[in-house]
């Protein structure tokens, strides 16, 4: 070309050169283990199973079977082709009034029609993703902070910072009470947060929860709802998995707390992110949803809205297949009743092993507690079973550490990906692990035992299961860096 | 009385030049802080609401003061960003006031025919008889029709790549190609698929520039570029000033002279943003200022984003050329070239959300991808497009009517225009053309020229965008978008602006 490399470096933003993608993290090793080794049932049996994924495609079946009967809700049949024009050509970011209305409908249906929903509040964003990226860019100026409790979903480290300029502060949740969100931690991170002069914007949670599969009860919600009312701070409510609860306790929403009585509260500091990727099983359709009591909220939201409307040839189709009030119900009660028998499926097949998971009663993943097969109480070791899992026993899942999860060993593993068979695989690779690794301990504890003999003379019943527990009921360290967070 | 007397004493020097000094400044430090406090525990004022009886004039703040966010009271309390306090105000901009008021009142020849016409925003519904018949005969299979021929809903359902599905990229370089009638094809590995251009063009920002860092822009410019590339960048544009004289087109003086004026100001300078053709006023850039643009951007090391998103709506005899095919077949870095595309305009589909990014710089295409997880095209509506865009026999037809269409309904128009004795700018591209109604202004300037976009707004009850809103140099230019029109609307739209043009030269 003839030009000097000094003169082909142009400068890109940091945006652009910097890490905040989080892609470098050791957490991508996953899914890049599984992209170079996809798990097929004939063609590549030996295979990574994805379990890092958390999607619902158990009941594709009744989506397919509607959209094929109701083929002029595509708009782009024979017909549905006579509404083409209007539709391919409104560009307008409200929406169409019958998506808006179809999807508050749907809202409502999925809380047991116990709360309603105002379409005039409804704004569109692209995905989930959008939507909280859109929310923190209303909420937050650079600098300033959401709380967290932790363990959470680890791409709102990027969703949620990376162009917006805002942080994310962790509020301790410990295993010994099920990861509780409690008034105190919250008021520790807050305090926190005003010792290093963060200001902090808000409270953001995700309820039923990512990655624990439980539900936040009435107290706790109430609670939260008081903490931030004291503090004028903004309580931002992912109720993206509303639907996936398939047992009690059942999953009440933020919306219903605001209706009781004797909760005060400002309703301008509520705000709801809603999806239908995870409860229809449609990420591909990117239909995002911000749901604010707040109008300076939604008539920002709407304006930056522009940046991630949906199709409207998806909002049509959304709007036809919502408003189908029989289907919407039989789809509700089908979806829970598969996911509830998957998940058993799935959590007796491992504790037929002896492994156990936090009792959850929604989500698409379990939260597995996996602490016995680790060489030591650390996040390290954390690490180098993560590694074992995904290189040897060939499954993605998700290390606890990448969620900021306090302890190490807990794992999310996602189960509603994948048909029967591949889960019957996956469980057997599951027990497989479990199985060696207990006879390695065994054996290891074995040859332990010899030696401290042999060398003292002394009889101990060392357990190395007992130990760890020991450990683990020891005052908590303060939460690690996690590999997401170091790579920023 | 008592403060006189040592001041007094100070000013004839027996105070000493320090207290002289010290008290002054002391005092005027106080005053500051004074005021500060107050200005921060002031309520900020209520905004205007908007009223429909009142002249839109009134909506116009020239003030900078920040209104309040919601309603009444409730500021003191819920503090939002201070982004979405400036977003959240009301529309100031004559662009956005206007499209407002057509959706409150929009015209219908059977229904509502005092209604507002629209002019305002550049759609082309010319052709829509074409795809109408298309789609039938085309898509007669469910969505659900995968290449496989199986019917599967997770073809569309399940995630996808977020920068968009591979077929859909190559059948959408083929399009551009066959659209900008290339020799070097573009390269589908090159193309980042986005919802809607007004994304792409946010994401090369922010890919491009930080915070505080600013483009050249060529006036007058498409008044979303403030929205899209500025709002939640922090980005700044900077008015590169083109005239009538030079046919608007861009004069490599004015652009060194801005680039200067920047440097001087200490604002870095990150790129040039063009739009080819060019919008609102239609032409279209030489092979010449490609070059030239080329050149400056490589001498001052900065990029060039080209938005080409009118490049199917040619009508004119003038060839168009893209940035793309300069780069392709003359020796410049590649690098620093970035164009955004998009299927609202050519096609009329802006409601599917169909935009491209395409670029040469790897670095740039790896940042964008990544971006895209925040705007992504919904699976549905790619596998839609991608069989439309892949009849190439169909797109091919689409366009060379198309191409007629407009260009009947540009002679129409502009004829119609020339009989009230309004001239149009030269262009041979665009939905729309650039008016020349200086004439028609009572006092030559910004405020005139408002005046007569309000009168054409309310009385004549057409939507126009004014020349202010794009940050045209010289008052009196609107552009009138007439491709939403059928051909029997012109007269109505011609006469509705005689009304206007009859009473301002009546009274004057």
């Amino acid at each position: 070309m003839g030009f000097t490399l000094s003169n082909q470096q142009q400068q890109l933003s940091k945006i652009a050169t910097g890490n905040g993608h989080g892609e470098n993290s050791p957490y991508f090793e996953g899914w890049k283990a599984f992209d170079s080794n996809p798990y097929h049932p004939t063609k590549n049996p030996h295979g990574v199973i994805q379990m890092g994924l958390a999607e619902n495609q158990l009941s594709f079946d009744l989506i397919q079977e509607w959209v094929l009967n109701h083929p002029e809700a595509s708009i782009c049949t024979a017909e549905g082709a006579k509404e083409f024009k209007d539709i391919a050509n409104f560009q307008d970011y409200h929406g169409l009034p019958e998506f808006r209305n179809a999807v508050a409908n749907f809202m409502g249906n999925v809380r047991g029609n116990r709360v309603t929903f105002d379409p005039d509040r409804i704004v569109m964003s692209g995905g989930a993703t959008g939507a909280h990226e859109m929310l923190a860019f209303c909420l937050a100026d650079p600098g300033e902070a959401f709380l967290m409790p932790v363990p959470y979903y680890p791409a709102f480290d990027r969703d949620l910072r990376w162009r917006t300029g805002v942080q994310l502060l962790p509020v301790a949740c410990e295993s010994f009470n099920n990861f509780k969100i409690t008034r105190a931690a919250l008021e520790d991170a807050y305090e926190k947060a005003q010792k290093a002069n963060i200001r902090v914007k808000g409270l953001l949670i995700t309820n039923p929860s990512n990655p624990l599969g439980t539900v936040l009860d009435r107290e706790t919600l109430k609670s939260l709802v008081t903490f931030i009312n004291e503090k004028n701070i903004h309580l931002v409510c992912d109720e993206i998995y509303a639907a996936t609860v398939f047992t009690q306790p059942s999953f009440i929403s933020i919306a219903e707390i605001l209706e009781e009585e004797e909760v005060e509260c400002n309703r301008e500091l509520i705000h709801i992110v809603y999806s239908l990727s995870k409860d229809m099983g449609f990420p591909g359709f990117r239909v995002g949803i911000v749901y604010s009591y707040n109008d300076a909220v939604v008539n920002c939201a709407r304006k930056m809205s522009s940046f991630g409307l949906v199709s409207t040839q998806t909002q049509r189709l959304i709007a036809s297949m919502l408003s189908d009030n029989e289907f919407v119900d039989r789809f509700i009660a089908e979806s829970a009743r598969r996911l509830k028998a998957r998940h058993a499926k799935f959590t007796v097949g491992l504790e037929e092993e002896g492994t156990t998971c936090l009792k959850s009663s929604g989500g698409l993943f379990v939260w597995m507690d996996l602490h016995k097969h680790l060489k030591e109480p650390t996040f390290e070791a954390e690490m180098a079973l993560w590694r074992i899992i995904i290189h040897e026993v060939k499954l993605n899942v998700s290390p606890g550490s990448s969620f900021h999860c306090p302890e190490p060993g807990w794992f999310r593993v996602c189960f509603a990906n994948m048909d029967d068979q591949t889960m019957e695989v996956a469980l057997e690779r599951i027990r497989n692990f479990v199985l060696q690794d207990k006879e390695a301990a065994v054996v290891a504890m074995k040859k332990k035992k010899r030696c401290w003999q042999s060398s003292k003379n002394l009889s101990l019943s060392f357990n190395r299961r007992s130990r760890f527990d020991e450990v683990m009921m020891s005052p908590h360290s303060p939460i690690p860096q996690s590999p997401l967070v170091r790579a920023t | 009385m008592r403060l006189i007397v040592p001041l007094q004493g100070v000013v004839q020097g027996r105070g000493g030049l320090i207290l002289g000094s010290l008290i002054p400044c002391a005092l005027f430090y106080f005053l500051q802080l004074y005021l500060k406090r107050h200005r921060t525990s002031k309520p900020d004022p209520d905004p205007p609401s908007p009223s429909t009886s009142s002249s839109n004039l009134a909506e116009l703040h020239r003030s900078s003061s920040r209104s309040s966010l919601s309603g009444r009271g409730s500021m003191g309390r819920v503090r939002v960003s201070s982004r979405a306090g400036l977003i959240a105000r009301p529309n100031e901009s004559p662009y956005y006031i206007g499209l407002d008021r057509v959706l409150e009142d929009p015209y219908d020849g059977v229904d509502n025919p005092n209604g507002i016409i629209q002019l305002g925003l550049s759609e082309n519904r010319l052709c829509f008889d074409l795809i109408e018949k298309w789609v039938p005969d085309n898509w007669t299979e469910s969505i659900l029709r995968t290449d496989g021929g199986d019917l599967s809903i997770t073809g569309i359902a399940a995630y996808q790549p977020s920068d968009g599905l591979t077929e859909l990229k190559v059948a959408m370089a083929n399009f551009m190609s066959q659209v900008m009638r290339r020799s070097v094809p573009f390269d589908p590995s090159q193309v980042v698929l986005t919802a809607g251009a007004t994304p792409a063009v946010e994401i090369l920002s922010f890919c491009l520039a930080d915070h505080g860092n600013a483009f050249l822009v060529p006036t007058p410019y498409y008044p979303g570029f403030d929205r899209d590339m500025r709002w939640r960048t922090g980005v700044e544009l900077i008015p590169v000033h083109c005239r009538s004289t030079d046919d608007f087109t861009l004069n490599i003086t004015i652009l060194e002279q801005a680039y200067g004026q920047a440097r001087k100001r200490g604002v870095k300078v990150q790129g040039i943003l063009i739009s080819n053709p060019s919008n609102p006023v239609g032409n279209l850039l030489s092979r010449e200022t490609l070059c030239s643009l080329l050149d400056f951007a490589q001498e001052k090391n900065i990029h060039i984003i080209s938005d080409e998103i009118f490049a199917g709506s040619m009508y004119g005899s003038e060839e168009f050329v893209s940035m793309a095919e300069i780069v392709d077949t003359e020796d410049f870095d590649k690098n620093r070239v970035h164009i955004i595309y998009g299927l609202s305009k050519d096609l009329s589909i802006p409601g599917f959300r169909i935009g491209v990014i395409y670029s040469y710089n790897e670095s740039v295409l790896a940042a964008a991808k990544r971006l895209t997880r925040f705007s992504s095209i919904s699976a549905p509506t790619q596998r839609l497009i991608m069989s439309m865009l892949l009849d190439t026999r169909f797109i091919q037809e689409y366009l060379d009517i198309n191409k007629k269409r407009i260009q009947h309904m540009h002679d129409l128009f502009v004829d119609g225009l020339q009989q009230l004795g309004i001239k149009c700018a030269k262009s041979s591209a665009g939905l729309y053309c650039w008016a020349d109604m200086s004439g028609l202004i009572r006092s030559y300037g910004e405020k005139g020229e408002l005046e007569l976009w309000d009168k054409l707004l309310n009385i004549a009850k057409i939507n126009v965008t004014p020349g202010s809103a794009c940050h045209c140099i010289e008052p009196g230019w609107f552009r009138c978008c007439f491709t939403s029109l059928m051909p029997e609307d012109v007269p109505v739209v011609i006469d509705r602006i005689r009304k206007v043009t009859e009473t301002i030269k009546f009274s004057s």
